[in-house]
């Protein structure tokens, strides 16, 4: 298991010629488009407060049998690509009304490019998780980045109606504990990323990739 | 002598700043005084002791003048401040001055259940002649605190009054006196177990039948806060004290429209006025018995002459209620109805029989039956009234025939016959039983036990068309994001969809007759009562006219309706709280018509259903009177309850406040249909009231569920039919068709 440093660096390429990711809003269903709520290049938000219980900023209303509806944003971003041709036509569903460009932070790139370069572990089961107590003693003295599993270490329990299940790293060779994706005790969806390992010797390269992101993304 | 000089001085700038807290600056000039005084204080030994002398008894006469002057312009809003104000008495000093000793119960200062409420075992002492006697007695009471932030000015959680609740039934064991001391702006709006308005409905309940003698004191008198620990045998207040249905920052806020912005002063000075708070008000309405003096500007924590004023108050209460429970009464009654000295000249045992104990339960439900009735209007004539007096009085002979001599006979005959025929089963078990199996094994028959359906009811959908199917348009569901749910055909989503989205569940709101057309059998609805309805007892600015508009657009007199009505067969008494008539607020009329309903079903040995289409709290406009409401119906719903009756409550739409936190909030069996909301206050309320603010669903019948404060959900489509379930299922045994 080792990290291709290849696909590592054209990701990095890519994602420094277009740090965006785009969101296309498209209609839930067929009707008219009544009026657009936003010009190009305007700044929208996704929903918001603590429990998001207010709705984004409103896109566009679309009516079908005298039932106007306003869609609003789920993304923080710019708007583009408005097609005004579609103004009080009628739009078929599922059709690309504009796009929302959302300019990626310095977190949400290291998270992806840990999450698509790391071996991750994955929830085999919706279940609760627990970390080992011994290695979760050691990440809490050290920090994460710090602590190494061998093959055959017994790194998760997993635990469902107080059943528990321990976890055992299958992989060949030494692994540095570099990120937790989920916290103890939570109820965890199968398939969920639970642990992310980096191998020992690829260590210092990830570590010497993830600063330069951040010296050249200001947070 | 100089020490005694700068005591008096300094209370003398204590009085003076008194003044200017509660009039303000500009009344009389106090703020000179007060400055005068301050500055003598200051440098007090810069002048001789004859000058300062000579100042002072100045000085006091005009202080003196000026709080006379204050005491004869006091205005409700100002009563409202006194009784805020840090320096006015609280249930400490109470139990300090007016008890001989007391011990803390559940909790001391911080390490408390809930530091809000204090409950305390006491001793108070009276004098006759050269005897002194002890009473012990249980005190409970809200403390606001000398200071102290974490007794949150005497807002009672909801574990705060269930610890009042323990130690209510503690002195019932007992057999003490319990005073109430009501010190609270209001209770503290959280939902958490036991919930804010499902445990004052508990303590209203329990309270109705408590069989000891039970007083209160109001000073501070907040709405449902209040009535939590103040359904009592005798209501006292303090002169200066406030008992009212909202703050009147509340009430000007509500009156006024605002949502976020705090009102004007104006607003909230006219609406002190409008809402009848202060204790002489209070009295004239009815809703208290008696007014405890104060001195000028009401009483504060060093006034020790008010305090030997409120033991004697508290005693002659206490004796009183006792006395009229005696049948050796007429002279100490008489003795006391002179008493006004501060020293008894007889003594009261205050522990009661069993006969007197039912005594003392016929006077306080009568007291609260009679409470508020005058303000009802009954636009009837004498002889239709005494004709239906006539008839009621036979009706209640016939019934009391028919369920107390005839079926209780037949009932312990058939008990009787029931339980002979089990016996003999079980006698001949073992002689049957191998001769069966065997005629079964040649015969080669298996025993079945028979299964038949408890019963049936057809569900009729072509009954009713809703108004609001009648447009040609769609709508889409709230939920829609959550649970993709398709746009919704309004003709069919009011139509054959009962308003409910087939997808998710969600229930769109519907107007009420739907309900009666729909969940009652077809034209078994009889409506009672109608013509019953409220008189504008405050003379509330504006209030005649909103009830007026109201009346024209719903053709009703009141928010509630009681009417007569069947099930798949079985007759229930119900009523049914509807949004349409200001927002299903409750006042004298509802309360009255919610008894009048309750007593019918008691009567005539039916079921009662509380079916709420919506209901926004006790109305304002109607002051106490409403308040009162809560009391009244809870004990009609214990003497219900008590008797047999099975009471069943189904929310709808908004249940909200008083009515919740009473009648509703006391039955055994409470179900909400889906995407109900319910609680005891908003979420605007609660982020004022706590600082915190809730989620948006933190009122859903999800919650209110999880939390146990009703029993289930129920879907709208299944109404008719799982009502006529819990009919079946439930209730007690003297219910007709049982």
């Amino acid at each position: 298991m080792k990290i291709d440093f290849q696909q590592l660096t054209q990701m990095i390429q890519k994602l420094k010629a277009n740090p965006y990711k785009i969101y296309p809003v498209k209609t839930p269903h067929t009707g008219k488009i009544i009026e657009f709520k936003v010009k190009e290049g305007m700044e929208v938000t996704g929903p918001r407060g603590k429990w998001l219980e207010k709705p984004g900023s409103p896109l566009f209303v679309l009516e079908r049998e005298k039932n106007p509806k306003i869609i609003s944003s789920n993304y923080n971003g710019v708007v583009q690509n408005i097609r005004f041709e579609f103004l009080n036509k009628f739009v078929e569903a599922f059709e690309t009304v504009l796009e929302i460009k959302h300019a990626l932070t310095q977190e949400e790139i290291i998270s992806e490019i840990l999450l698509s370069t790391l071996f991750v572990i994955k929830a085999p089961e919706t279940a609760r998780y627990i970390i080992n107590p011994e290695l979760a003693k050691q990440i809490e003295k050290e920090g994460l980045g710090k602590v190494t599993v061998k093959q055959g270490s017994e790194l998760l329990t997993m635990t469902f109606m107080k059943r528990e299940t321990p976890i055992h790293l299958r992989e060949r060779g030494t692994f540095v504990i570099y990120r937790l994706y989920f916290k103890p005790f939570e109820i965890v969806p199968s398939n969920a990323p639970l642990i992310g390992l980096c191998p020992v010797e690829d260590l210092p390269y990830l570590e010497r990739i993830i600063q330069r992101i951040k010296e050249e993304w200001p947070a | 002598m100089q020490i005694e000089l700068h005591k008096a001085l300094r209370d003398l700038l204590d009085t003076a700043e008194y003044i200017k807290d509660i009039k303000g600056e500009d009344f009389l000039n106090i703020k000179e005084y007060v400055n005068k005084i301050n500055e003598i204080c200051a440098n007090f030994y810069d002048f001789s002791p004859s000058e300062i002398k000579a100042f002072y008894e100045k000085t006091k006469e005009t202080v003196d003048q000026i709080l006379l002057k204050a005491e004869e312009t006091l205005t409700p809003y100002e009563i409202v401040k006194i009784v805020r104000h840090p320096k006015r008495f609280t249930l400490m000093d109470i139990l300090e001055n007016v008890y001989d000793n007391y011990v803390e119960l559940g909790g001391e200062g911080e390490l408390n259940i809930d530091p809000a409420i204090v409950c305390a075992k006491a001793l108070i002492s009276r004098r006759v002649g050269n005897e002194v006697y002890f009473h012990q007695v249980m005190v409970i009471g809200h403390e606001k605190g000398q200071g102290e932030e974490y007794r949150r000015g005497g807002s009672a959680t909801p574990w705060g009054n269930e610890k009042a609740l323990r130690y209510m039934k503690m002195a019932e064991t007992e057999g003490i006196p319990i005073h109430f001391f009501i010190f609270t702006p209001g209770a503290y709006p959280i939902e958490d177990y036991p919930g804010a308005a499902q445990q004052i409905a508990r303590n209203l309940y329990y309270l109705s039948k408590l069989e000891v003698p039970t007083v209160s004191f109001i000073s501070e008198g907040g709405s449902g806060g209040a009535e939590a620990i103040g359904l009592t045998d005798f209501r006292l207040m303090s002169e200066k004290g406030y008992y009212s249905v909202i703050s009147p920052e509340g009430g000007a806020a509500i009156e006024a429209k605002l949502r976020d912005e705090r009102p004007p002063r104006e607003l909230v000075e006219k609406m002190a006025v409008a809402l009848k708070l202060t204790a002489q008000d209070n009295l004239k309405l009815g809703t208290i018995d008696r007014v405890v003096p104060e001195p000028p500007l009401g009483a504060r924590r060093k006034d020790y002459e008010f305090f030997k004023r409120l033991k004697f108050e508290l005693i002659k209460a206490t004796d009183q209620i006792v006395l009229q429970t005696r049948s050796i009464k007429l002279l100490r009654r008489y003795a006391l109805s002179k008493q006004n000295t501060e020293s008894f000249k007889y003594f009261v045992n205050w522990e009661l029989s069993e006969d007197e104990k039912e005594i003392l339960m016929e006077n306080r439900w009568e007291k609260y039956r009679k409470m508020s009735q005058w303000a009802v209007l009954e636009s009837k004539g004498i002889f239709k009234s005494l004709t239906e007096r006539g008839a009621k009085i036979t009706q209640s002979l016939a019934y009391e025939f028919k369920y107390q001599v005839l079926k209780k006979g037949q009932k312990t005959f058939k008990k009787f016959l029931d339980e002979l025929l089990s016996e003999s089963t079980v006698l001949m078990k073992p002689v049957s039983d191998p001769v069966k199996s065997v005629y079964n094994l040649i015969v080669g028959k298996k025993i079945r036990p028979k299964v038949r359906a408890l019963a049936e009811i057809d569900v009729d959908s072509s009954m009713y068309q809703s108004p609001l199917a009648l447009q040609d348009r769609t709508v889409t569901c709230p939920q829609a994001e959550k649970y993709g749910c398709p746009d919704l055909w309004v003709p069919d989503l009011y139509g054959e969809f009962c308003g409910v989205c087939p997808t998710c569940g969600y229930h769109f709101p519907l107007e009420y007759n739907w309900y009666l057309n729909n969940i009652f059998d077809r034209d078994s609805v009889k409506f009672f009562n109608e013509e019953l309805s409220s008189s504008n007892p405050l003379n509330f600015e504006g209030y005649a006219e909103k009830l007026k508009a109201a009346r024209k657009e719903t053709g009703l007199n009141s928010s509630l309706l009681s009417f007569e009505a069947k099930i798949g067969g079985i007759s229930i008494v119900a009523i049914m709280l509807v949004a349409d008539f200001r927002q299903g607020t409750v006042g004298v009329a509802e309360g009255e018509k919610f008894i009048r309903a309750i007593e019918l079903a008691k009567l005539t040995r039916r079921p009662f259903l509380s079916l709420v289409h919506t209901t926004g709290g006790i109305r304002i406009h109607e002051g106490t009177l409403g308040v009162v409401q809560m009391p009244r119906c809870t004990m009609a719903v214990r003497d219900y309850v008590d008797s047999g009756g099975l009471y069943l409550v189904v929310y709808d739409n908004n249940s909200y406040a008083g009515p919740v936190a009473s009648f509703l909030g006391s039955a055994p069996y409470q179900f909400a249909l889906k995407s109900t909301r319910l609680g005891f206050a908003g979420p605007r309320v609660i982020l004022e009231t706590t600082g915190q603010p809730v989620p948006p669903d933190y009122h859903s019948v999800e919650n209110a569920l999880k939390r146990g404060h009703i029993q289930g959900i129920w879907d709208r489509r299944e109404l008719r039919k799982k009502l006529f379930f819990a009919l079946l299922t439930m209730g007690g045994p003297n219910l007709y068709y049982r």
